[in-house]
Protein backbone atom coordinates (compact mmCIF):
# COMPACT_ATOMS: atom_id res chain seq x y z
CA UNK A 1 0.00 0.00 0.00
CA UNK A 2 1.68 3.20 -1.07
CA UNK A 3 -0.95 5.70 -0.06
CA UNK A 4 -0.66 7.73 3.08
CA UNK A 5 -3.29 8.01 5.73
CA UNK A 6 -2.87 11.17 7.74
CA UNK A 7 -5.96 10.68 9.88
CA UNK A 8 -4.62 7.37 11.10
CA UNK A 9 -1.14 8.82 11.57
CA UNK A 10 -2.47 11.62 13.75
CA UNK A 11 -4.57 9.15 15.72
CA UNK A 12 -1.53 6.89 16.22
CA UNK A 13 0.55 9.80 17.48
CA UNK A 14 -2.23 10.81 19.89
CA UNK A 15 -2.33 7.24 21.14
CA UNK A 16 1.41 7.39 21.76
CA UNK A 17 0.71 10.52 23.79
CA UNK A 18 -1.90 8.66 25.82
CA UNK A 19 0.62 5.90 26.53
CA UNK A 20 3.58 8.10 27.41
CA UNK A 21 2.33 11.35 28.95
CA UNK A 22 0.91 9.83 32.19
CA UNK A 23 4.20 8.09 32.93
CA UNK A 24 6.14 11.31 32.31
CA UNK A 25 4.31 13.16 35.09
CA UNK A 26 6.28 11.22 37.70
CA UNK A 27 9.71 12.56 36.67
CA UNK A 28 8.25 16.05 36.11
CA UNK A 29 6.78 16.32 39.58
CA UNK A 30 9.81 14.68 41.19
CA UNK A 31 11.72 17.91 40.50
CA UNK A 32 8.85 20.15 41.63
CA UNK A 33 9.48 22.15 44.76
CA UNK A 34 6.17 21.34 46.48
CA UNK A 35 4.52 18.55 48.41
CA UNK A 36 1.41 18.40 46.24
CA UNK A 37 1.21 17.50 42.58
CA UNK A 38 -0.61 20.20 40.70
CA UNK A 39 0.02 22.93 38.14
CA UNK A 40 1.57 25.45 37.98
CA UNK A 41 4.92 23.94 38.94
CA UNK A 42 6.42 25.61 42.00
CA UNK A 43 10.10 25.57 41.09
CA UNK A 44 13.01 23.26 40.51
CA UNK A 45 14.54 21.19 43.31
CA UNK A 46 16.54 18.01 43.78
CA UNK A 47 15.55 17.87 47.45
CA UNK A 48 13.23 14.87 46.93
CA UNK A 49 16.11 12.87 45.54
CA UNK A 50 18.25 13.69 48.56
CA UNK A 51 15.39 12.68 50.83
CA UNK A 52 15.06 9.40 48.96
CA UNK A 53 18.76 8.73 49.42
CA UNK A 54 18.48 9.08 53.20
CA UNK A 55 15.72 6.50 53.78
CA UNK A 56 17.04 3.38 55.47
CA UNK A 57 13.86 1.36 54.86
CA UNK A 58 14.10 2.14 51.19
CA UNK A 59 17.59 0.71 51.01
CA UNK A 60 16.39 -2.44 52.74
CA UNK A 61 13.46 -2.78 50.35
CA UNK A 62 15.70 -2.19 47.34
CA UNK A 63 18.08 -4.91 48.51
CA UNK A 64 15.14 -7.29 49.08
CA UNK A 65 13.82 -6.64 45.56
CA UNK A 66 17.23 -7.21 44.01
CA UNK A 67 17.68 -10.51 45.87
CA UNK A 68 14.22 -11.78 44.89
CA UNK A 69 14.65 -10.54 41.31
CA UNK A 70 18.04 -12.16 40.76
CA UNK A 71 17.06 -15.54 42.23
CA UNK A 72 13.65 -15.63 40.51
CA UNK A 73 15.03 -14.60 37.11
CA UNK A 74 17.92 -17.08 37.19
CA UNK A 75 15.71 -20.02 38.23
CA UNK A 76 12.87 -19.18 35.86
CA UNK A 77 15.19 -18.61 32.89
CA UNK A 78 16.95 -21.93 33.53
CA UNK A 79 13.67 -23.83 33.79
CA UNK A 80 12.31 -21.95 30.77
CA UNK A 81 15.40 -22.74 28.69
CA UNK A 82 14.89 -26.50 29.06
CA UNK A 83 11.16 -26.17 28.40
CA UNK A 84 11.67 -23.90 25.38
CA UNK A 85 14.13 -26.39 23.94
CA UNK A 86 11.60 -29.22 24.35
CA UNK A 87 8.87 -27.24 22.54
CA UNK A 88 11.09 -25.91 19.77
CA UNK A 89 12.89 -29.18 19.07
CA UNK A 90 10.46 -32.04 19.56
CA UNK A 91 6.97 -33.09 18.58
CA UNK A 92 5.44 -35.17 21.34
CA UNK A 93 2.19 -36.30 22.88
CA UNK A 94 0.60 -33.88 25.31
CA UNK A 95 2.55 -30.98 23.80
CA UNK A 96 -0.42 -28.62 23.74
CA UNK A 97 -1.50 -29.44 27.29
CA UNK A 98 2.02 -29.04 28.66
CA UNK A 99 2.39 -25.73 26.85
CA UNK A 100 -0.96 -24.50 28.15
CA UNK A 101 -0.08 -25.61 31.67
CA UNK A 102 3.22 -23.74 31.70
CA UNK A 103 1.55 -20.60 30.25
CA UNK A 104 -1.23 -20.73 32.89
CA UNK A 105 0.40 -18.48 35.54
CA UNK A 106 0.48 -15.76 32.89
CA UNK A 107 -3.26 -16.12 32.22
CA UNK A 108 -4.77 -16.67 35.67
CA UNK A 109 -5.54 -13.49 37.65
CA UNK A 110 -2.47 -12.93 39.80
CA UNK A 111 -4.48 -12.50 42.97
CA UNK A 112 -5.60 -16.14 42.70
CA UNK A 113 -2.00 -17.38 42.47
CA UNK A 114 -1.12 -15.19 45.45
CA UNK A 115 -4.01 -16.47 47.56
CA UNK A 116 -3.29 -20.11 46.67
CA UNK A 117 0.42 -19.85 47.57
CA UNK A 118 -0.47 -17.96 50.75
CA UNK A 119 -2.81 -20.73 51.92
CA UNK A 120 -0.35 -23.56 51.30
CA UNK A 121 2.57 -21.63 52.78
CA UNK A 122 0.95 -20.77 56.10
CA UNK A 123 -0.54 -24.27 56.39
CA UNK A 124 2.87 -25.84 55.97
CA UNK A 125 3.76 -23.80 59.03
CA UNK A 126 6.31 -21.57 57.26
CA UNK A 127 6.75 -17.87 57.91
CA UNK A 128 5.83 -15.37 55.22
CA UNK A 129 8.77 -13.51 53.74
CA UNK A 130 10.97 -13.27 50.69
CA UNK A 131 11.08 -17.04 50.04
CA UNK A 132 7.40 -17.48 49.09
CA UNK A 133 7.61 -14.22 47.09
CA UNK A 134 10.56 -15.67 45.16
CA UNK A 135 8.62 -18.88 44.48
CA UNK A 136 5.63 -16.86 43.25
CA UNK A 137 7.83 -14.69 41.03
CA UNK A 138 9.61 -17.73 39.58
CA UNK A 139 6.23 -19.21 38.70
CA UNK A 140 5.08 -15.93 37.14
CA UNK A 141 8.30 -15.22 35.19
CA UNK A 142 8.73 -18.70 33.67
CA UNK A 143 6.09 -18.31 30.90
CA UNK A 144 7.56 -14.92 29.86
CA UNK A 145 11.09 -16.30 29.75
CA UNK A 146 9.87 -19.34 27.83
CA UNK A 147 8.13 -17.22 25.15
CA UNK A 148 11.32 -15.22 24.57
CA UNK A 149 13.49 -18.35 24.44
CA UNK A 150 11.15 -20.29 22.12
CA UNK A 151 11.31 -17.39 19.66
CA UNK A 152 15.09 -17.59 19.87
CA UNK A 153 15.44 -21.36 19.59
CA UNK A 154 12.88 -21.75 16.79
CA UNK A 155 15.14 -19.95 14.33
CA UNK A 156 17.97 -22.27 15.33
CA UNK A 157 19.45 -24.80 12.96
CA UNK A 158 19.51 -28.09 14.87
CA UNK A 159 21.86 -29.68 12.33
CA UNK A 160 24.64 -27.71 14.08
CA UNK A 161 23.97 -29.75 17.21
CA UNK A 162 23.84 -32.97 15.25
CA UNK A 163 27.13 -32.11 13.57
CA UNK A 164 28.72 -31.57 16.96
CA UNK A 165 27.40 -34.93 18.19
CA UNK A 166 28.63 -36.66 15.04
CA UNK A 167 32.06 -35.16 15.55
CA UNK A 168 32.20 -36.91 18.90
CA UNK A 169 31.20 -34.20 21.39
CA UNK A 170 28.96 -35.45 24.21
CA UNK A 171 25.59 -33.92 25.15
CA UNK A 172 26.97 -31.47 27.73
CA UNK A 173 29.84 -30.43 25.50
CA UNK A 174 27.43 -29.84 22.64
CA UNK A 175 25.20 -27.79 24.87
CA UNK A 176 27.95 -25.62 26.30
CA UNK A 177 30.05 -25.21 23.18
CA UNK A 178 27.44 -25.06 20.43
CA UNK A 179 23.90 -24.38 21.63
CA UNK A 180 24.55 -22.16 24.64
CA UNK A 181 26.64 -19.50 22.85
CA UNK A 182 24.00 -19.30 20.12
CA UNK A 183 21.14 -19.01 22.62
CA UNK A 184 23.05 -16.56 24.78
CA UNK A 185 21.48 -13.28 23.59
CA UNK A 186 18.03 -14.81 24.12
CA UNK A 187 19.03 -16.09 27.55
CA UNK A 188 20.30 -12.68 28.62
CA UNK A 189 17.13 -11.02 27.27
CA UNK A 190 15.00 -13.52 29.22
CA UNK A 191 17.04 -12.92 32.38
CA UNK A 192 16.72 -9.15 32.11
CA UNK A 193 12.99 -9.14 31.37
CA UNK A 194 12.26 -11.68 34.14
CA UNK A 195 14.24 -9.54 36.55
CA UNK A 196 12.20 -6.47 35.61
CA UNK A 197 8.91 -8.34 35.96
CA UNK A 198 9.91 -9.54 39.42
CA UNK A 199 11.33 -6.15 40.38
CA UNK A 200 8.03 -4.41 39.57
CA UNK A 201 5.64 -7.13 40.74
CA UNK A 202 3.22 -6.05 43.42
CA UNK A 203 0.31 -8.45 44.10
CA UNK A 204 2.28 -11.61 44.96
CA UNK A 205 4.62 -9.53 47.12
CA UNK A 206 1.65 -7.84 48.79
CA UNK A 207 0.19 -11.17 49.93
CA UNK A 208 3.40 -13.04 50.66
CA UNK A 209 6.10 -10.71 52.03
CA UNK A 210 4.92 -10.42 55.62
CA UNK A 211 7.23 -7.80 57.12
CA UNK A 212 10.12 -7.94 54.60
CA UNK A 213 8.96 -5.28 52.14
CA UNK A 214 10.08 -5.31 48.53
CA UNK A 215 10.43 -2.00 46.67
CA UNK A 216 6.86 -1.88 45.27
CA UNK A 217 5.59 -2.75 48.78
CA UNK A 218 7.64 0.10 50.22
CA UNK A 219 6.16 2.54 47.68
CA UNK A 220 2.66 1.25 48.41
CA UNK A 221 3.22 1.92 52.12
CA UNK A 222 4.38 5.48 51.45
CA UNK A 223 1.65 6.37 48.97
CA UNK A 224 -0.89 6.73 51.74
CA UNK A 225 0.87 9.71 53.29
CA UNK A 226 0.69 12.95 51.33
CA UNK A 227 3.83 14.45 52.87
CA UNK A 228 5.85 11.36 51.93
CA UNK A 229 4.75 11.32 48.30
CA UNK A 230 7.51 13.51 46.78
CA UNK A 231 10.31 11.06 47.55
CA UNK A 232 8.16 8.24 46.12
CA UNK A 233 7.97 10.32 42.93
CA UNK A 234 11.75 10.62 42.87
CA UNK A 235 12.09 6.90 43.46
CA UNK A 236 9.50 6.23 40.75
CA UNK A 237 11.41 8.39 38.29
CA UNK A 238 14.63 6.51 39.00
CA UNK A 239 12.86 3.16 38.60
CA UNK A 240 11.32 4.24 35.29
CA UNK A 241 14.71 5.29 33.88
CA UNK A 242 16.33 2.08 35.14
CA UNK A 243 13.64 -0.29 33.79
CA UNK A 244 13.49 1.51 30.44
CA UNK A 245 17.24 1.09 30.07
CA UNK A 246 17.16 -2.62 30.95
CA UNK A 247 14.18 -3.33 28.68
CA UNK A 248 15.75 -1.53 25.71
CA UNK A 249 18.94 -3.49 26.31
CA UNK A 250 16.94 -6.74 26.35
CA UNK A 251 15.09 -5.86 23.13
CA UNK A 252 18.33 -4.90 21.45
CA UNK A 253 19.98 -8.17 22.49
CA UNK A 254 17.04 -10.15 21.20
CA UNK A 255 16.98 -8.53 17.77
CA UNK A 256 20.63 -7.81 17.05
CA UNK A 257 21.64 -11.27 18.20
CA UNK A 258 18.97 -12.89 16.07
CA UNK A 259 20.21 -11.23 12.88
CA UNK A 260 23.79 -12.09 13.69
CA UNK A 261 23.17 -15.78 14.27
CA UNK A 262 21.43 -16.12 10.92
CA UNK A 263 24.26 -14.31 9.22
CA UNK A 264 26.85 -16.48 10.97
CA UNK A 265 25.09 -19.63 9.92
CA UNK A 266 24.70 -18.36 6.38
CA UNK A 267 28.40 -17.55 6.22
CA UNK A 268 29.37 -20.98 7.53
CA UNK A 269 27.17 -22.71 5.02
CA UNK B 1 20.82 -51.52 32.40
CA UNK B 2 22.16 -48.04 31.76
CA UNK B 3 22.54 -48.97 28.14
CA UNK B 4 18.88 -49.92 28.00
CA UNK B 5 17.76 -46.55 29.35
CA UNK B 6 20.14 -44.76 27.03
CA UNK B 7 18.56 -46.56 24.10
CA UNK B 8 15.05 -45.61 25.16
CA UNK B 9 16.19 -42.05 25.71
CA UNK B 10 17.78 -41.82 22.30
CA UNK B 11 14.85 -43.38 20.46
CA UNK B 12 11.88 -41.54 21.84
CA UNK B 13 11.42 -37.85 21.34
CA UNK B 14 8.69 -37.82 23.99
CA UNK B 15 11.08 -39.09 26.65
CA UNK B 16 13.63 -36.44 25.72
CA UNK B 17 11.00 -33.72 25.58
CA UNK B 18 9.50 -34.63 28.95
CA UNK B 19 12.86 -34.84 30.66
CA UNK B 20 13.54 -31.29 29.42
CA UNK B 21 10.07 -30.20 30.49
CA UNK B 22 10.17 -31.81 33.92
CA UNK B 23 11.56 -28.84 35.88
CA UNK B 24 8.86 -26.55 34.45
CA UNK B 25 6.11 -29.10 35.03
CA UNK B 26 7.27 -29.75 38.61
CA UNK B 27 7.26 -25.99 39.25
CA UNK B 28 3.73 -25.65 37.86
CA UNK B 29 2.47 -28.61 39.88
CA UNK B 30 4.09 -27.65 43.19
CA UNK B 31 3.64 -23.89 43.03
CA UNK B 32 0.32 -23.66 41.19
CA UNK B 33 -1.72 -26.87 40.87
CA UNK B 34 -1.29 -28.12 44.45
CA UNK B 35 -1.79 -24.68 46.04
CA UNK B 36 -4.91 -24.12 43.93
CA UNK B 37 -6.27 -27.54 44.91
CA UNK B 38 -5.69 -26.63 48.54
CA UNK B 39 -7.42 -23.29 47.97
CA UNK B 40 -10.38 -25.22 46.59
CA UNK B 41 -10.56 -27.45 49.66
CA UNK B 42 -10.24 -24.46 52.01
CA UNK B 43 -13.26 -22.93 50.32
CA UNK B 44 -15.23 -25.83 51.80
CA UNK B 45 -14.10 -25.30 55.41
CA UNK B 46 -15.44 -22.97 58.08
CA UNK B 47 -13.69 -20.19 59.97
CA UNK B 48 -14.72 -20.70 63.63
CA UNK B 49 -12.90 -17.75 65.15
CA UNK B 50 -9.79 -15.67 64.44
CA UNK B 51 -7.44 -18.62 64.91
CA UNK B 52 -9.46 -21.78 64.35
CA UNK B 53 -10.78 -23.41 61.22
CA UNK B 54 -13.31 -26.24 61.20
CA UNK B 55 -12.19 -28.79 58.61
CA UNK B 56 -15.51 -30.53 57.90
CA UNK B 57 -16.57 -30.26 54.28
CA UNK B 58 -19.45 -27.94 53.51
CA UNK B 59 -20.69 -25.89 50.56
CA UNK B 60 -21.90 -23.23 52.98
CA UNK B 61 -19.20 -20.70 51.89
CA UNK B 62 -20.58 -20.72 48.34
CA UNK B 63 -24.09 -20.20 49.68
CA UNK B 64 -22.70 -17.40 51.88
CA UNK B 65 -21.13 -15.79 48.81
CA UNK B 66 -24.36 -15.67 46.85
CA UNK B 67 -26.35 -14.57 49.87
CA UNK B 68 -24.11 -11.58 50.47
CA UNK B 69 -25.37 -8.86 48.19
CA UNK B 70 -22.07 -7.03 48.44
CA UNK B 71 -20.04 -9.94 47.06
CA UNK B 72 -22.41 -10.63 44.16
CA UNK B 73 -22.51 -6.92 43.34
CA UNK B 74 -18.70 -6.76 43.39
CA UNK B 75 -18.43 -9.83 41.15
CA UNK B 76 -20.83 -8.31 38.63
CA UNK B 77 -19.02 -4.97 38.86
CA UNK B 78 -15.63 -6.66 38.29
CA UNK B 79 -16.99 -8.35 35.18
CA UNK B 80 -18.59 -5.14 33.95
CA UNK B 81 -15.43 -3.07 34.46
CA UNK B 82 -13.27 -5.71 32.75
CA UNK B 83 -15.72 -5.90 29.88
CA UNK B 84 -15.62 -2.12 29.40
CA UNK B 85 -11.82 -2.04 29.67
CA UNK B 86 -11.46 -4.85 27.12
CA UNK B 87 -13.86 -3.20 24.67
CA UNK B 88 -12.32 0.28 24.94
CA UNK B 89 -8.75 -1.04 24.75
CA UNK B 90 -9.58 -3.05 21.62
CA UNK B 91 -11.38 -0.21 19.84
CA UNK B 92 -8.68 2.34 20.63
CA UNK B 93 -5.72 0.06 19.90
CA UNK B 94 -7.03 -1.44 16.64
CA UNK B 95 -6.46 1.62 14.41
CA UNK B 96 -2.93 2.02 15.77
CA UNK B 97 -2.04 -1.59 14.87
CA UNK B 98 -3.78 -1.18 11.51
CA UNK B 99 -1.67 1.87 10.79
CA UNK B 100 1.61 0.20 11.73
CA UNK B 101 0.79 -3.02 9.88
CA UNK B 102 -0.31 -1.41 6.61
CA UNK B 103 1.11 2.11 6.37
CA UNK B 104 4.44 2.08 8.21
CA UNK B 105 7.19 1.05 5.82
CA UNK B 106 10.45 1.34 7.71
CA UNK B 107 11.39 0.29 11.25
CA UNK B 108 8.14 -1.42 12.15
CA UNK B 109 9.90 -3.13 15.04
CA UNK B 110 10.93 0.22 16.47
CA UNK B 111 7.31 1.41 16.45
CA UNK B 112 6.26 -1.76 18.24
CA UNK B 113 9.01 -1.52 20.84
CA UNK B 114 8.02 2.09 21.52
CA UNK B 115 4.37 1.07 21.86
CA UNK B 116 5.11 -1.63 24.41
CA UNK B 117 7.84 0.20 26.32
CA UNK B 118 5.56 1.99 28.83
CA UNK B 119 4.08 -1.41 29.71
CA UNK B 120 7.41 -2.47 31.20
CA UNK B 121 7.54 0.36 33.71
CA UNK B 122 6.18 -0.64 37.08
CA UNK B 123 2.44 -1.32 37.09
CA UNK B 124 2.14 0.32 40.49
CA UNK B 125 3.79 3.50 39.20
CA UNK B 126 1.62 3.65 36.10
CA UNK B 127 -1.50 3.41 38.24
CA UNK B 128 -0.05 5.96 40.60
CA UNK B 129 0.61 8.42 37.77
CA UNK B 130 -3.13 8.36 36.99
CA UNK B 131 -3.76 9.35 40.58
CA UNK B 132 -1.59 12.40 39.91
CA UNK B 133 -3.59 13.20 36.78
CA UNK B 134 -7.12 12.54 37.97
CA UNK B 135 -6.82 13.58 41.62
CA UNK B 136 -8.92 16.35 43.18
CA UNK B 137 -5.80 18.53 43.24
CA UNK B 138 -4.33 16.66 40.28
CA UNK B 139 -3.09 17.74 36.89
CA UNK B 140 -6.48 17.99 35.14
CA UNK B 141 -8.31 19.74 37.93
CA UNK B 142 -5.52 22.17 38.85
CA UNK B 143 -4.99 23.12 35.20
CA UNK B 144 -8.69 23.68 34.56
CA UNK B 145 -9.07 25.76 37.73
CA UNK B 146 -5.97 27.81 36.90
CA UNK B 147 -7.25 28.44 33.41
CA UNK B 148 -10.46 29.78 34.94
CA UNK B 149 -12.64 27.16 33.28
CA UNK B 150 -13.68 25.56 36.55
CA UNK B 151 -14.31 26.92 40.02
CA UNK B 152 -14.40 23.59 41.79
CA UNK B 153 -12.58 20.37 41.00
CA UNK B 154 -14.39 17.68 39.03
CA UNK B 155 -15.05 15.00 41.61
CA UNK B 156 -16.19 12.23 39.29
CA UNK B 157 -12.65 11.88 37.92
CA UNK B 158 -11.20 10.39 41.08
CA UNK B 159 -12.38 7.51 43.25
CA UNK B 160 -14.86 6.26 40.70
CA UNK B 161 -15.51 3.51 38.20
CA UNK B 162 -14.49 5.94 35.44
CA UNK B 163 -11.05 6.37 37.00
CA UNK B 164 -10.62 2.59 37.22
CA UNK B 165 -11.67 2.04 33.59
CA UNK B 166 -9.37 4.79 32.23
CA UNK B 167 -6.39 3.57 34.23
CA UNK B 168 -6.85 -0.08 33.31
CA UNK B 169 -7.25 0.84 29.64
CA UNK B 170 -3.86 2.52 29.84
CA UNK B 171 -2.27 -0.25 31.89
CA UNK B 172 -3.27 -3.14 29.61
CA UNK B 173 -2.80 -1.46 26.22
CA UNK B 174 0.27 -3.52 25.32
CA UNK B 175 -1.74 -6.71 25.67
CA UNK B 176 -4.10 -5.57 22.95
CA UNK B 177 -1.46 -4.02 20.72
CA UNK B 178 0.76 -7.08 20.32
CA UNK B 179 -1.80 -9.76 19.32
CA UNK B 180 -3.71 -7.30 17.10
CA UNK B 181 -0.55 -6.25 15.31
CA UNK B 182 0.62 -9.82 14.79
CA UNK B 183 -2.70 -10.88 13.23
CA UNK B 184 -2.97 -7.78 11.03
CA UNK B 185 0.62 -8.11 9.87
CA UNK B 186 -0.07 -11.66 8.69
CA UNK B 187 -2.88 -10.64 6.34
CA UNK B 188 -1.95 -11.15 2.72
CA UNK B 189 -2.35 -7.76 1.17
CA UNK B 190 -3.47 -9.18 -2.17
CA UNK B 191 -6.81 -10.15 -0.53
CA UNK B 192 -7.46 -6.51 0.23
CA UNK B 193 -6.38 -5.41 -3.24
CA UNK B 194 -8.63 -8.06 -4.77
CA UNK B 195 -11.55 -6.72 -2.74
CA UNK B 196 -10.86 -3.21 -3.97
CA UNK B 197 -10.53 -4.37 -7.57
CA UNK B 198 -13.87 -6.11 -7.32
CA UNK B 199 -15.43 -2.78 -6.47
CA UNK B 200 -15.96 -3.06 -2.72
CA UNK B 201 -15.93 0.19 -0.79
CA UNK B 202 -13.24 0.79 1.82
CA UNK B 203 -15.76 0.06 4.53
CA UNK B 204 -16.85 -3.20 2.92
CA UNK B 205 -13.24 -4.27 2.43
CA UNK B 206 -12.64 -3.72 6.11
CA UNK B 207 -15.76 -5.54 7.32
CA UNK B 208 -15.66 -8.41 4.89
CA UNK B 209 -11.92 -9.01 4.56
CA UNK B 210 -9.59 -7.27 6.98
CA UNK B 211 -11.59 -7.56 10.19
CA UNK B 212 -12.52 -11.25 9.86
CA UNK B 213 -8.90 -12.10 9.07
CA UNK B 214 -7.72 -10.26 12.15
CA UNK B 215 -10.15 -12.09 14.45
CA UNK B 216 -7.52 -14.44 15.96
CA UNK B 217 -5.69 -11.38 17.27
CA UNK B 218 -8.94 -9.89 18.54
CA UNK B 219 -9.75 -13.07 20.48
CA UNK B 220 -6.23 -13.23 21.88
CA UNK B 221 -6.45 -9.62 23.01
CA UNK B 222 -9.90 -10.11 24.56
CA UNK B 223 -8.71 -13.05 26.64
CA UNK B 224 -5.40 -11.65 27.85
CA UNK B 225 -6.99 -8.35 28.86
CA UNK B 226 -10.25 -9.62 30.30
CA UNK B 227 -8.84 -12.42 32.48
CA UNK B 228 -6.29 -10.44 34.49
CA UNK B 229 -8.40 -7.29 34.82
CA UNK B 230 -11.25 -9.22 36.48
CA UNK B 231 -8.80 -9.92 39.30
CA UNK B 232 -7.16 -6.51 39.44
CA UNK B 233 -6.45 -5.19 42.91
CA UNK B 234 -4.13 -2.19 42.69
CA UNK B 235 -6.17 0.11 40.48
CA UNK B 236 -9.48 -0.18 42.35
CA UNK B 237 -7.63 0.11 45.67
CA UNK B 238 -5.78 3.29 44.66
CA UNK B 239 -8.34 4.96 42.41
CA UNK B 240 -11.66 3.22 42.87
CA UNK B 241 -12.95 4.64 46.14
CA UNK B 242 -16.15 2.91 47.20
CA UNK B 243 -17.75 3.25 43.78
CA UNK B 244 -14.95 1.53 41.89
CA UNK B 245 -14.22 -1.31 44.30
CA UNK B 246 -13.86 -4.78 42.77
CA UNK B 247 -14.03 -8.36 44.04
CA UNK B 248 -10.24 -8.60 44.59
CA UNK B 249 -10.36 -5.87 47.20
CA UNK B 250 -12.83 -7.96 49.19
CA UNK B 251 -10.78 -11.15 48.73
CA UNK B 252 -7.77 -9.31 50.13
CA UNK B 253 -9.85 -8.21 53.12
CA UNK B 254 -10.89 -11.80 53.85
CA UNK B 255 -7.24 -12.81 53.98
CA UNK B 256 -6.33 -9.64 55.89
CA UNK B 257 -8.33 -7.78 58.46
CA UNK B 258 -11.62 -9.72 58.26
CA UNK B 259 -9.72 -13.01 58.50
CA UNK B 260 -12.17 -15.42 56.94
CA UNK B 261 -9.88 -17.59 54.84
CA UNK B 262 -12.56 -20.10 53.70
CA UNK B 263 -14.85 -17.35 52.41
CA UNK B 264 -11.85 -15.66 50.77
CA UNK B 265 -10.89 -18.95 49.13
CA UNK B 266 -14.49 -19.46 47.96
CA UNK B 267 -14.55 -15.94 46.47
CA UNK B 268 -11.26 -16.60 44.66
CA UNK B 269 -12.61 -19.92 43.36
CA UNK B 270 -15.77 -18.24 42.11
CA UNK B 271 -13.66 -15.58 40.39
CA UNK B 272 -11.58 -18.27 38.70
CA UNK B 273 -14.66 -20.24 37.63
CA UNK B 274 -16.20 -17.10 36.15
CA UNK B 275 -13.01 -16.38 34.22
CA UNK B 276 -12.80 -19.93 32.87
CA UNK B 277 -16.49 -19.87 31.93
CA UNK B 278 -16.18 -16.57 30.07
CA UNK B 279 -13.00 -17.78 28.32
CA UNK B 280 -14.89 -20.82 27.00
CA UNK B 281 -17.83 -18.70 25.82
CA UNK B 282 -15.58 -16.14 24.11
CA UNK B 283 -13.52 -18.74 22.28
CA UNK B 284 -16.60 -20.68 21.14
CA UNK B 285 -18.55 -17.65 19.98
CA UNK B 286 -15.59 -16.24 18.10
CA UNK B 287 -14.83 -19.62 16.55
CA UNK B 288 -18.35 -19.75 15.11
CA UNK B 289 -18.11 -16.12 14.04
CA UNK B 290 -14.82 -16.78 12.25
CA UNK B 291 -16.32 -19.75 10.43
CA UNK B 292 -19.27 -17.70 9.28
CA UNK B 293 -17.22 -14.72 8.17
CA UNK B 294 -14.48 -16.52 6.32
Amino acid sequence: MNEKNNTLLIYTLLYFGFLYVPVLFLPIFSFNDANYMSFPLAGFTTEHYEEMWSKRNLHKALWASIKVGVVASVISTTIALFAAKAFARYKFRGQKISYGGIMMPFLIPEIILAVAILIIWINLGFKLGLVPVTIGHTLFCTPFAMLILIARIEGFDFSLEEASRDLGENAWGTFFRVSFPLYLPGIVAALLLSFIISFDEFILAFFLTGSDATLPMYMWGQMRFVQKLPHVLALGAVIIVFTTFIVLLAFWLRNVGQGKVKKDIAVKL
Amino acid sequence: MIGFWKKIYAKHDSVKAYSLLSPALILIILAMVVPMALMLSFSMFTQVNMMEIDYTFTFQRYIDFFQKNLLVTLLIKSIKISFLVTLITLITAYPVCYYIAFYVKKNKMLWLVLLTLPFWTSYLLRVFSWKIILGTKGVINSSLINAGILNEPLTFLMYSETAVVITLTHAWAAFALLPLYVSLEKIDFSFIEAGRDLGLSRFEVFWKITFPLSLPGVIGAILIIFIPTVGDYVTPALLGGTDGRMLSNMIQAYFGKINNIPLGAASATIMLTTVVFITIIVSNVTKKLTQRLT
